[in-house]
C-alpha cells in the first residue's frame, strides 16, 4: 500500500527550477533512501512530501488524501499530528533540557505536561540515553543529541519519518548507531521512513534507494 | 582488464589493422603497460576462431599485418552484453568499470544507464553486508566494514564519472 506519494511534482525558487517532474511512491512501513548530488533537489522533495513546501505544479497525496491543496493550518496539523522530523543538525531547542525536547511534539499537540514528559523517558531508555534526560543540548556530544533528536522524531508515532542528513554532522561509527536506532524503532513502529543522504552507507539501511538527478526521480533497476 | 573484450569493442568502433588495435588500445586503455604485438594477434586469432570476429583480405603488396579486422554481429552482441552487465561488486573492479565507461562513450552507447546499473549492484551488495553487520557479531562486523568501505570508494567513482560523463565523451570521442 502507498502510504505517500509525488506525481509530477515542479518546483523553482525564482529562476531557478529545483523540482521539474518529480514522480515518487513510498510503501507503508518501506524505508526509502533518497540520493542524489548537491543541488540535485533531494531535500526540495523531502520538503514538498513533508508538506513543509508547496509545488508550483504536480501533487503530494498522504494516505489518500490530498496534501498541496491543503491550507497552511491544515499542512501544520498534518506535519504536527501525523509526520516525524530529524535534521543534519539534531535543532534541538538549547533553552530546553533534552526531556523536554523530546517531549516537544506532543506538548505542542496539546498533551499535558506529566504524560508528554513521560512518554519522552520511555524514549531515553529505549534509545540508550538514560541520565541525560535532564541535560541541555550543549551538554551533550553530537551522537547524543541526534539520538535525542531521533526520540523527538519518533515520539509522537507518527506515519512517516522524514530524515535529512541524519549522519551528516557525525563520524561514520556514531551515525552507524543513530542509523541502527532508526531503522530499529521505525521497524518496530511500522513507521515509514525517507530518509535524504548522499551517504552510501546509509542508503544501505534502506530497503531501497531513489536517486533525485536534475529535479527529476530515477529508480534504479537492481540486477 | 578485459583484454579480449575490449579489442571487440574498439573493434565495434570500426574495422582496424593489428597495428591500429595496439596503438587505440595503448592510448585510451595501456595506461603505461603497452600491449604486446604477440598477445594483440594471438587474442585477434581466438576471436576469429570463435567467430566474432573475420578478417579481410590482405591488401595487395602488404605484409600479414595489413589485414583489416571486422567485428562480426556475434561480437557485437558479446560487446553489448558484456557493457550492460553490472560487474560482480567487489572491491577493486575499477579498472574494468574503466574500460567499460570508455568504449560505451566511443560506441555512443548509454554510459549513464549502465554506471546507474553499476551503482544498484553495489548498493545491493552493501545492503547484504550492513544486515551482516546488524545480524551478525564483531567480527563478522570488521569483515563487512572492509567490504563496505571498499565499495564506498568505488560508489564516489562512480558518480564522479558519472558527472563527468559529458567532458569524457567529448574526450574519447576527438
Amino acid at each position: 500500500m502507498i502510504i505517500i506519494e509525488a506525481r509530477g511534482v515542479e518546483l523553482s525558487f525564482g529562476h531557478t527550477p529545483a523540482l521539474r517532474g518529480a514522480d515518487l511512491a513510498v510503501g507503508a512501513g518501506e524505508i526509502l533512501a533518497v540520493m542524489g548530488p548537491s543541488g540535485s533537489g533531494k531535500s526540495t522533495l523531502l520538503h514538498c512530501l513533508a508538506g513543509i513546501l508547496v509545488p508550483t505544479a504536480g501533487e503530494i497525496h498522504f494516505d489518500g488524501r490530498r496534501v498541496d491543496t491543503l491550507g497552511e493550518n491544515e499542512r501544520s496539523a498534518l506535519r504536527r499530528d501525523r509526520f516525524g522530523f530529524v535534521f543534519q543538525f539534531g535543532q534541538l531547542v538549547p533553552e530546553l533540557t533534552a526531556e523536554e525536547n523530546v517531549a516537544l511534539p506532543l506538548l505542542l499537540a496539546g498533551t499535558r505536561r506529566e504524560p508528554a514528559l513521560r512518554a519522552a523517558r520511555a524514549w531515553f531508555e529505549r534509545l540508550g540515553l538514560d541520565g541525560l534526560e535532564r541535560r541541555r543540548s550543549g551538554e551533550l556530544s553530537g551522537g547524543q543529541a541526534q539520538r535525542v533528536a531521533l526520540a523527538r522524531g519518533l515520539v509522537s508515532r507518527p506515519r512517516v519519518l522524514f530524515a535529512d542528513e541524519p549522519t551528516g554532522s557525525l563520524d561514520s561509527l556514531t551515525g552507524e548507531q543513530v542509523m541502527d536506532q532508526l531503522v530499529a524503532s521505525a521497524r518496530a513502529e511500522g513507521t515509514t521512513v525517507v530518509v535524504v543522504t548522499h551517504e552510501a552507507r546509509v542508503a544501505a539501511y534502506a530497503d531501497r534507494e531513489v536517486i533525485v538527478r536534475d529535479g527529476k526521480v530515477t529508480t534504479l533497476v537492481h540486477p | 582488464m578485459s583484454v579480449p573484450l575490449t579489442l571487440l569493442g574498439l573493434l565495434e568502433r570500426e574495422p582496424s589493422h593489428g597495428y591500429d588495435l595496439k596503438r587505440d588500445y595503448d592510448t585510451f586503455f595501456g595506461r603505461g603497460k603497452p600491449l604486446p604485438f604477440g598477445q594483440v594477434y594471438s587474442t585477434l586469432g581466438r576471436l576469429a576462431r570463435d567467430g566474432k570476429i573475420v578478417m579481410n583480405e590482405a591488401e595487395p603488396g602488404d605484409g600479414p599485418d595489413r589485414k583489416r579486422y571486422v567485428i562480426t554481429e556475434q561480437g557485437a552482441t558479446e560487446v553489448s552484453a558484456w557493457l550492460a552487465e553490472p560487474v560482480a561488486p567487489e572491491p577493486h573492479l575499477q579498472s574494468v568499470l574503466f574500460s567499460k565507461v570508455v568504449l560505451a562513450l566511443m560506441l555512443q552507447r548509454p554510459a549513464e544507464e549502465y554506471l546507474d546499473a553499476q551503482r544498484a549492484a553495489h548498493l545491493q551488495r552493501m545492503r547484504e553486508l550492513t544486515e551482516i553487520k546488524r545480524a551478525g557479531g564483531l567480527v563478522d562486523g570488521l569483515l563487512a566494514d572492509h567490504g563496505l568501505f571498499h565499495l564506498e570508494a568505488d560508489l564516489r567513482w562512480i558518480d564522479t564519472t558519472a558527472a563527468r560523463l559529458d567532458a569524457l565523451r567529448a574526450e574519447v570521442r576527438r
